[in-house]
């Protein structure tokens, strides 16, 4: 049997007590994770579950014929339409007004940086609202749309308006305070030496923000194939035509067709576990980065 | 300090076209839903906004609005402290999974949170014998809402919580103080902005919306009905002006509250900075 010297025994005995000091007890802490786990799978888990065993309920074939239904597939193609042209509008808007908000000084930017994220405090069906009162019969240029037969309330180019109008935030939102951090150093290093504007924007800025600009790109995809309040008050509700893959599964549940309904929910389910996957990926990859600068520079 | 001359490139165009671009997709179009209003007189406007079955749809959606951001308060503290204080496996993966709300389309958790909550759903079938009713009634909006604000308050609050020091917490523990009491004086003072600013984005965020909501609320009028709802019913009634009187009285108190987030923004970063 051995004996602690004192100072063994004092630094072991402060250790237990600075850990208790600044931590809880292990009843405490089980109970806390329990609750935090409870609440989460209340909330989270089990309706997440449950899209996949109410989307499989009647049997993997009932699944796959939900899937490749016609208006199914004209849902998912106008889905990936609207996509296509929002996220790259609403790229090209955040890197622009990242740039003139992050290098540069002027008087109102504050409430220009207000002004951006008024799309995210509008609720989604004012947001569908606003361009029915504009587009709409009797709308601001509704007799000139009719005159010129061009259809934009009711048609594609209104479901693409509410959803650049939805998703408009997201891009610029993660640049802004991105290029804010990195200064302008470098890009005024590059002039120096003789590039372009652009070239310094494609060779400097982009490159020190590409994962943050991929961030932007992942969250803006993930709210543009999903949205439902704006762009169910502009589509219409025309099956085969204007009709998204969300709206296409309010349809098929408004019809008591559940297990379809879920098939279909079911796609943009695993959309959105893919956004988390990637989402987490380029979180991780940014932390990395920023610890090997950190490193780097210690 | 001598303020030396932006030399950068690109200042017209890029704030050229953020202006243009913004005045395009927001201001113009939203100031269409200002102008509108106008058709109407006061009185209409204010007969409009002030009916029945409109002031019930407030009731419903700013209460459970609020309960909703209350729970997402508890919840959230609870959520963002013990993924940073704690050590279990799954972590990470839980951590990643909060987001969920954000990345699930609000149709998809609208039917999934019907099917779990309704009487004969996994969870409904266990409430309903003890007299709980979820799915149809108010209290399925306030599991919508939940469900919708679930990551403002982790991801406002997580992030301060990282970088508090834990010496505070030592010196507190060294002076005397029970571990309540840290967290009720040191902790809690040190996180309160973030968990404000959390708390008024889930709020502000479940005020507004639709999608969740119209699947498990049932939708009865004066009972179930949110504003949202009653914006859409007008619409379909080909009343523009009364569906844009009650969105104008929406967007009036989401942009009170975007100023007030953005205030409180400003008061928490001017504190951190203080501290650091």
């Amino acid at each position: 049997m051995s004996i602690k010297t004192p100072t063994q025994y004092s630094s072991y005995h402060t250790k237990v007590a600075r850990s208790r000091a600044i931590s809880e007890p292990v009843w405490v802490r089980w109970l806390l994770v329990a609750l935090m786990l409870a609440f989460l799978t209340l909330f989270l888990i089990v309706p997440l579950v449950a899209v996949f065993t109410e989307a499989l309920r009647k049997g993997f074939d009932t699944y796959i014929t939900a899937l490749i239904d016609p208006d199914a597939l004209s849902s998912i193609k106008l889905t990936l339409i609207a996509a296509a042209i929002a996220v790259p509008l609403n790229l090209v808007f955040g890197v622009a007004a990242a740039w003139a908000i992050a290098k540069f000084e002027f008087r109102g930017k504050s409430i220009l940086i207000t002004l951006i994220d008024l799309p995210f405090a509008v609720s989604p069906v004012i947001a569908g609202l606003i361009y029915v009162l504009i587009f709409g019969l009797q709308g601001w240029v509704g007799s000139l749309l009719i005159d010129n037969d061009i259809k934009v309330i009711f048609a594609i180019p209104g479901i693409v308006l509410a959803t650049v109008f939805v998703t408009f935030p997201f891009v610029a939102r993660e640049l802004i305070p991105l290029m804010q951090a990195q200064g302008k150093d470098e890009e005024e290093a590059g002039l120096v030496l003789g590039a372009s504007g652009w070239q310094i924007l494609w060779r400097i800025t982009l490159p020190n923000v590409k994962w943050g600009l991929l961030y932007g790109v992942i969250l803006t995809n993930a709210r543009a194939m999903g949205e439902f309040g704006a762009v169910s008050v502009v589509s219409g509700h025309i099956r085969g035509m204007t009709n998204t893959v969300p709206l296409h599964v309010e349809i098929l549940y408004n019809e008591y067709n559940y297990a379809a309904a879920f098939a279909v929910a079911s796609l943009l389910a695993i959309l959105a576990l893919v956004t988390l996957v990637l989402k987490s990926l380029v979180e991780w990859q940014s932390a990395r980065i920023a610890g090997e600068q950190e490193q780097a520079l210690s | 300090m001598a303020k030396h001359k932006n030399i950068l490139p690109g200042f017209n165009l890029s704030l050229g076209y953020t202006i243009f671009y913004l005045s395009l997709i927001v201001l113009i179009p939203l100031s269409a839903a200002f102008i509108k209003t106008t058709e109407l007189s006061l009185h209409e406007f204010w007969a409009v906004v002030t009916a029945p079955r409109v002031l019930a749809s407030y009731k419903l959606t700013f209460g459970a609005s609020l309960i909703a951001a209350l729970i997402n308060g508890v919840f959230g503290l609870l959520t963002a402290w013990v993924l940073v204080r704690y050590q279990f496996t799954g972590k990470k993966i839980i951590d990643a999974l909060v987001d969920l709300p954000f990345a699930l389309p609000t149709a998809v958790a609208g039917i999934a949170l019907t099917a779990v909550y309704s009487s004969n759903g996994w969870i409904g079938a266990w409430l309903e014998p003890h007299g709980i009713k979820v799915a149809f009634t108010p209290l399925g909006v306030v599991i919508a809402l939940t469900f919708i604000g679930l990551p403002f308050v982790v991801r406002t609050v997580q992030p301060v919580l990282e970088d508090l020091e834990a010496e505070t917490e030592e010196a507190a523990a060294s002076l005397g103080a029970n571990r309540w009491q840290t967290f009720y004086k040191i902790i809690l003072p040190a996180i309160w902005p973030a968990l404000l600013t959390g708390f008024a984005l889930s709020f502000a965020r479940a005020i507004g919306e639709y999608g969740s909501v119209i699947f498990i609320a049932g939708n009865m009028p004066m009972v179930s009905e949110i504003t949202p709802l009653i914006i859409i019913t007008k619409l379909e009634q080909y009343d523009y002006a009364g569906a844009t009187a009650v969105a104008v009285v929406m967007l009036v108190i989401s942009f009170l509250l975007l100023f007030a987030i953005n205030g409180l923004q400003w008061w928490f970063s001017r504190r951190t900075n203080a501290v650091s």
